[in-house]
This record gives C-alpha cells, sequence and structure tokens, in this order.
C-alpha cells in the first residue's frame, strides 16, 4: 500500500515546479525582444500552468480532504510549497531566461519520459501530455541558445553569465529523496539522480555547439523539495495569492 | 542600427492531405525560428498539421493589373470542363 | 499611367468592391491613410497587452489565469497580424515601432486607463473588447485585402474575449458584497472611454471623407456606438449592473437608446497625452522594445554565421 501523503507531497513537488515556473515566465508577458517571442514565451507559459492545474487537481484527489487545484496554488503558504530553487528566481535579461530553460526543458525531457511509464497510471496520463510540450521547450530553448552563443559577442557573454550565475540552482534537480524512496521503488516516482548523467551529456552537448562553458561550482543550493525556499518564493507568493487572502469568501 | 528580423510567409495545412494555405507572415532570422514563429503565432487553437515557411522576398505576385490579360483567356476555354460534352442517354458510370 | 488615371482606375475598383491587394497601384494618399489607420490599431493591439498583464500573475484562480494569459497572447497575436498587414504598403514594423516611440503613430486612447481591481479585467473584456469587436467586424469587409483578411482572422479569434469578461462581471455580481461594489465600480470607471473607443461625433470626424470614398471605412462612428450601447445595456441589466448614464432611456421611436453627451474635454485630454498612463504605457514598450535589440542584433549575426549566402 503506497504512503498517500508522500504521493500527495510528491504531486505537490510536481504541480509546484510548473506552477512558480510559470509564474516567472507569464511576468514576461509583454516584455519579449520581439512580437513573435512574446507570444512564444507565452506559450510556453500556459503549458506550465495546464501542468499545475492537472498535478495539483490529481494531488487534491490523493489527499482525499476535498481540496481543489485552486486550494492548493492559493491557500499554502511558503514552507508548503516543494518547488525547486531555480523555478522562483526572479526574471534576468533574455539570455537568462534561456538559461533557465535550457536547464529544465532538458530536465523536463528525461523526467517526463520516465514518469510517462509510471505505475499510477494519472501520473502516467498527465506525463505523457506534458512530454509532448517539453520537447517542444527544449527545442526552443536550444535553437536560441545557439543563437546567443553565437550570434554576437555580447550575446555569447550574457549567457555565459546566465549559466554561471544559475549553475548553482541545477545540483538540487538530483537529489534523491529518501522520503519517496517507497515511491520509488514501486516505480510511481522518478528518482532523479538517475537521470543525472544523461543530462549532463545532453546540456553539454547544447552549451558546447554554443560555445558555452559548464562552470566550475563548489556549493549547489538546495532546500526546496523540502520547503525551505529564497526570499523570493514569499513575494511571489503575496501577490499570486492576493485576492483570494484579501477576500477568503469570494469565489471568482 | 536596424535590428528588424526577415520576413516569411507562413502556409498552414490544416489536415494531412489539404491543401498548404496562406496564413500570414512572422519574422524571424533564421528558418528554424520561422517554423517556431509560424507555430507559436498560428496553430495556437489546433489549426494545424503541418506548416511551411518561405522568405517573403522569394514570393513574386502578379497583379490586378495584369489580370485581364492572365485570366480571361481562360473564360471562353468551356472544352475544358466536363459539363460541356453531351452523353448519349443511357450511358452510365462516364 | 498618369496620376490621374491611377486614380479613376482605383475608385472604379472600389465602387465594384473589389479588393485592393500590395501590388494594385493605389494613391498615396490611399497608402497613408491605410498606413496610419493599421499602424493605430496594431499600436493598440500590442499596447493593450499591459493594462490587462498587470493582473496576470493576480488572477485568482488557475482557470482564470489561463484564460487571460490566452487572451492577451491573442493581442499579441492579433499586432503582429496587423503589423504584417501595414507592412505589405512598404513600411517596416522598425519603422512603424519608431513612429509609436516618437509620438507620430497613435494608439487607442483607452489603454491610457489603469487596470485597478480585478474587475476592470472584465469590464476590460466585456466593454472595450466588446466595443472593439463592433469596430472590427464592420472592418472585415475593409478596401484592403491583407487588413480585411487580418480583421477576419482576428474577429474568428477575439470571440471568447467578450464573453471571457462578461463572466467575469457576472461572476462577481453573483458574489458577496464586495465583490458586486468592485464590479459597478469598473463599470462606472469603463462605461465612458469605451463609448469614446468609436471616436468623435461623424459631424467633428476630419479624416472620415475619403476613409468612406475609399471604403476603409465602411460605418460611421455614431452608428457603431449606437450598435454597441443598443447591445450592451441589456446585457448589464441581465446581470444587475448599473450604467453610468442618467441620461440613458429607450426611445421607442427610433427603436434604440437615447444617452448622454459624451465629455469630449476628458477625451481630447487623453488623446494629447495627459491620460493617468499615457507614459508609462509608451516607456514600457520602449524600455522592452530597446532591450531586446541585443538579442535580435545576436539572432541576425547567427544566422549570417549559418547560412551565409541562403537569403
Amino acid at each position: 500500500m503506497t504512503n498517500q501523503s508522500d504521493l500527495f507531497k510528491y504531486l505537490l513537488h510536481l504541480g509546484d515546479n510548473a506552477l512558480i515556473h510559470s509564474y516567472r515566465l507569464s511576468e514576461l508577458c509583454s516584455r519579449g525582444p520581439f512580437l513573435e517571442e512574446d507570444l512564444a514565451l507565452t506559450n510556453i507559459a500556459l503549458d506550465q500552468i495546464g501542468r499545475a492545474s492537472s498535478f495539483l487537481k490529481y494531488a487534491g484527489e490523493i489527499e482525499g480532504k476535498g481540496r481543489t487545484e485552486d486550494d492548493l496554488a492559493y491557500k499554502r503558504g511558503e514552507r508548503q510549497f516543494y518547488n525547486h530553487l531555480i523555478t522562483e528566481l526572479p526574471n534576468g535579461d533574455f539570455a537568462y531566461t534561456i538559461a533557465k530553460q535550457l536547464i529544465l526543458s532538458t530536465y523536463d525531457v528525461l523526467l517526463f519520459t520516465e514518469l510517462s511509464n509510471s505505475k499510477d497510471e494519472t501520473i502516467a496520463g498527465i506525463s505523457s501530455k506534458v512530454l509532448k510540450e517539453v520537447r517542444y521547450h527544449f527545442v526552443h530553448a536550444r535553437d536560441w541558445c545557439y543563437r546567443l552563443g553565437l550570434g554576437t559577442e555580447l550575446s555569447h557573454t550574457k549567457l555565459q553569465n546566465a549559466i554561471n550565475e544559475i549553475w548553482m540552482f541545477t545540483g538540487e534537480l538530483f537529489e534523491s529523496d529518501e522520503t519517496y524512496n517507497d515511491l520509488y521503488s514501486k516505480g510511481i516516482a522518478v528518482n532523479t539522480n538517475s537521470l543525472k548523467a544523461k543530462w549532463l551529456e545532453n546540456i553539454t552537448e547544447v552549451l558546447t555547439k554554443s560555445e558555452i562553458n559548464i562552470p566550475n561550482v563548489d556549493y549547489m543550493q538546495s532546500g526546496g523539495k523540502q520547503g525551505i525556499h529564497t526570499e523570493y518564493l514569499g513575494h511571489l507568493l503575496t501577490e499570486m495569492q492576493y485576492l483570494q487572502r484579501a477576500y477568503p469568501n469570494a469565489k471568482w | 542600427m536596424d535590428t528588424q528580423l526577415d520576413l516569411w510567409e507562413v502556409f498552414i495545412q490544416s489536415k494531412i492531405g489539404a491543401h498548404h494555405v496562406h496564413a500570414g507572415s512572422v519574422h524571424a532570422s533564421d528558418a528554424q525560428m520561422a517554423l517556431q514563429n509560424a507555430r507559436d503565432t498560428y496553430t495556437r487553437r489546433n489549426e494545424g498539421s503541418s506548416i511551411w515557411v518561405v522568405p517573403s522576398k522569394f514570393v513574386v505576385a502578379s497583379t490586378t493589373n495584369d489580370a485581364e490579360m492572365f485570366f480571361e483567356p481562360a473564360n471562353d476555354k468551356i472544352y475544358r470542363h466536363p459539363t460541356f460534352y453531351v452523353m448519349p442517354e443511357g450511358a452510365k458510370q462516364i | 499611367m498618369n496620376v490621374a488615371a491611377i486614380e479613376n482606375d482605383f475608385q472604379q475598383k472600389i465602387d465594384k468592391d473589389l479588393f485592393i491587394e500590395p501590388k494594385d497601384a493605389m494613391p498615396d494618399k490611399y497608402r497613408e491613410h491605410l498606413i496610419r489607420q493599421i499602424s493605430q490599431h496594431a499600436h493598440s493591439e500590442v499596447i493593450g497587452m499591459q493594462p490587462e498583464g498587470n493582473w496576470i500573475n493576480r488572477a485568482p484562480s488557475l482557470r482564470a489565469k489561463q484564460i487571460l494569459l490566452a487572451k492577451i497572447q491573442d493581442e499579441a497575436g492579433h499586432g503582429l497580424y496587423l503589423y504584417s498587414a501595414a507592412e505589405t504598403l512598404n513600411i517596416s514594423r522598425e519603422e512603424l515601432i519608431a513612429q509609436l516611440h516618437s509620438g507620430k503613430a497613435k494608439y487607442s486612447n483607452i489603454f491610457n486607463y489603469p487596470a485597478l481591481t480585478w474587475a476592470d479585467i472584465g469590464a476590460i473584456g466585456w466593454l472595450v473588447d466588446g466595443a472593439a469587436i463592433v469596430n472590427q467586424v464592420s472592418l472585415q469587409r475593409t478596401s484592403y485585402g491583407p487588413y480585411a483578411r487580418a480583421m477576419f482572422r482576428i474577429c474568428k479569434e477575439e470571440s471568447f474575449h467578450q464573453r471571457q469578461g462578461y463572466e467575469i462581471m457576472a461572476h462577481m455580481m453573483n458574489g458577496t458584497a464586495e465583490q458586486k461594489e468592485m464590479a459597478q465600480d469598473a463599470m462606472n470607471r469603463w462605461w465612458w472611454p469605451s463609448l469614446m473607443m468609436f471616436g468623435p461625433h461623424d459631424s467633428d470626424s476630419p479624416n472620415s471623407g475619403n476613409a468612406f470614398k475609399w471604403k476603409i471605412k465602411r460605418k460611421g462612428n455614431d452608428e457603431l456606438r449606437q450598435k454597441f450601447i443598443d447591445k450592451t445595456v441589456q446585457q448589464a441589466e441581465v446581470i444587475g449592473l448599473t450604467v453610468p448614464d442618467p441620461d440613458l432611456k429607450w426611445n421607442d421611436e427610433k427603436q434604440c437608446y437615447d444617452y448622454g453627451e459624451i465629455d469630449w474635454d476628458e477625451f481630447n485630454k487623453v488623446i494629447s497625452g495627459n491620460g493617468p498612463c499615457n507614459k508609462q504605457r509608451i516607456n514600457h514598450h520602449i524600455k522592452y522594445h530597446n532591450e531586446g535589440a541585443w538579442v535580435r542584433e545576436a539572432a541576425l549575426a547567427y544566422s549570417q554565421k549559418i547560412q551565409p549566402n541562403a537569403i
């Protein structure tokens, strides 16, 4: 028998990653480098909101207390969010966005390839749909890496700086979490530690072709999966949850 | 410096087997970007199963001023249409 | 052909309700009028992303957020279709944007008002998009082919915009006292600016003579405004909102609503740059357009490297 509260937390983790990531992407709406790219980034944000919605809805069902995806998105506090720290980092320039997209979409393709074979049918179903989306996200990020990496000296510098800055948030993606040992062994969840080598290989291929170096980082940040976040998350939630918190009796 | 990207014409095939039909245009600096921008702009509502993109500068168009000499000579060539021919009564499947 | 012959030929086509296409001969004034109108329309779509964008990350549910984001994205798309239509007239998007930034080109006044509460998102969708659609439907038969085709696609896609706004308003009018108050307040603030979107009375509209002759414009400002009022008042009644116009009443003889006089001083104040958000909107656009320059330069440089002789 699967421990339902572990599964609940795992689903929150999957949902929160998409929810918080979509928040940052949504902030870019009307701020793209040109109109076509504005539409492209918005499409990615919409995919992520859809993904968050599916996983949080299922999380609510597993919890069995009648909470909806909106209850879970809008009425939890900072310490009950389990997203990776990288998703909550404030937006920088376009190179920063692309660096983040490359790191996360490379990871997502591997993760959702595995999760579409999850023994949990609902997770498998959501994940096969998500896999198609994230494959496109990867292609979008990869091609922009080539353009920025090989484009001008300025774009190359900006992309290299972005990769350098963000790299210390990549370690967390591959930490195995013993909370989930049972889910791993039952083939429901994926121990992402097993994806690390392949991820590094895939991302190295893109970065090398873009003439970008992988930085040496002494220390990796982590904590998101345990609900220990950056200071940025609190502000993000303050904005996101404003209406739900200010008018607790209202339905929208 | 002028930083505008090139203009591309977008043709969308609504379902497999159908013709590609002109949908509009996008700006892009290379072919892959043109395809992706066309996808993100013109297939948001499930309109497509395939996309062509062509640099706009390669499109050559006839003008309405040419229309008379281009198209009207075809008007009286009614023998190109099957309804022109009178078939003997009783003949089937023709 | 001399100028008079070209114009004569052109007017004959127009009178036969034929579409004018990019490579066709056309009077310079027609081209200029189109560039001004289409680009103003395109800029309006793009600047219009800002007031609503202000609320994406405060949308109160995941569904509301998806809808709003998709709607704003449509506006980007519609701006893009319209820029493309304008570009067929031998002017580049870069030039059009430069005209926006210099103030030479305008955008719709309505986006110089702030979106203050969530109910404003309802009011913008229902009233502002509702007013825009009335105008856009009539433009599907405008005489310039690329503009008409862009309008056709836009109308098809925008049909959900007004409904989503009205749904938000209906929901709030069904909600708590605070929500109702918020909805009515938004109605009060957006009603009059929405009526101003149709422009001055036809009797005061300086540019419309040629626009009608060339069939760029198919219907007058007052006729379109009346159409909008007549359908919207009923919708307001259904959900219990009051239209903030004490002079509004049904005219049985004319079979339409009589309405109070629009505050044209306010209209002129905003149009001349003194609305609450004029500077904010244009500065936002300039800032992100300029910040994007290095990205566009990099993309161009890259394309030269990978396919120097291709195009």
